[in-house]
């Protein structure tokens, strides 16, 4: 599971399977929450670069983390976003919480 | 196109919810649809095959049905459970409104499904199980047949000295 994670400091990268739907985000919910619990975790980022699918699954993964992260007063994003994926945070709404970046944003290499 | 027509069963069990997606695509490229058109129906089966597994038989393990047929350039997806029904199915196709806030689910199921197809409709019941039946319409890409790159005309950007 390890390769699904990158600590960086206090940073968390979540790097999501290429399909993110009810089965896939069971597990990567409980490994996440078990690192945010156990981890001085102030960002974390949803790596989107190999995902080529995601249902509501996957935005209720989001909000669950975002509201998470928020308790610690920390923040969120989610990376390397392409068309589909950003249609589907577009319609979900969640685009108004969480940060969307077509790319790696330059803030999280300082990080 | 006649009308052509396909049935699945299978146990609802969460790893299915990518092979129900997958199969209804392969179904679904008979009508030769758009990679966007593909992916819209694969969310909106996933949703549907989603609840199922969730909520119809609170992970039971029981049958899913997922009939879809194509008339003209129609996809129809037809989603049946047999499992405790909707008491009131307005309230459960609202954004947002959801029955399992702690196993963070966002409540956007049938929000989605009504965004990527363009009819949508449920039949439920208490005890009787769960009926969704939603459409798209495929607008055909190539309407000339398949893609031939020998008969393009291919403008000349390159000039050799």
């Amino acid at each position: 599971m390890d390769h699904m994670f990158t600590l960086t400091g206090t940073t968390l990268t979540v790097h999501l399977p290429s399909e993110v739907d009810h089965h896939s985000t069971e597990q990567l919910q409980r490994e996440t929450d078990r690192l945010i619990q156990s981890r001085n975790i102030r960002c974390i980022l949803f790596d989107f670069g190999d995902t080529v699918f995601m249902d509501s699954s996957g935005i209720g993964m989001l909000l669950g983390r975002y509201k998470m992260i928020r308790f610690v007063g920390g923040t969120m994003a989610a990376i390397n976003v392409k068309e589909r994926m950003r249609r589907v945070l577009l319609l979900s709404g969640v685009y108004k919480v969480i940060d969307i970046y077509e790319g790696l944003p330059q803030q999280s290499k300082l990080l | 196109m006649r009308k052509n027509e396909m049935k699945l069963e299978f146990d609802s069990r969460s790893c299915n919810e990518s092979f129900a997606r997958v199969a209804v695509a392969a179904f679904l490229t008979q009508l030769n649809p758009t990679l966007e058109e593909v992916a819209d129906v694969k969310t909106a089966v996933s949703e549907a095959v989603t609840n199922v597994i969730i909520h119809a038989y609170d992970r039971e393990e029981e049958k899913v049905l997922v009939h879809c047929w194509i008339e003209e350039e129609t996809l129809w997806v037809e989603v049946t459970d047999h499992g405790r029904g909707i008491a009131d199915v307005a309230q459960a196709m609202e954004p947002l409104y959801t029955t399992r806030q702690e196993c963070d689910r966002a409540g956007m199921g049938f929000a989605f499904m009504d965004a990527f197809m363009d009819t949508l409709e449920v039949v439920s019941a208490p005890g009787k199980g769960t009926t969704v039946r939603m459409s798209r319409h495929i607008t055909h890409r190539n309407a000339e047949g398949p893609f031939d790159y020998r008969n393009q005309k291919v403008p000349v950007a390159i000039h050799m000295e």
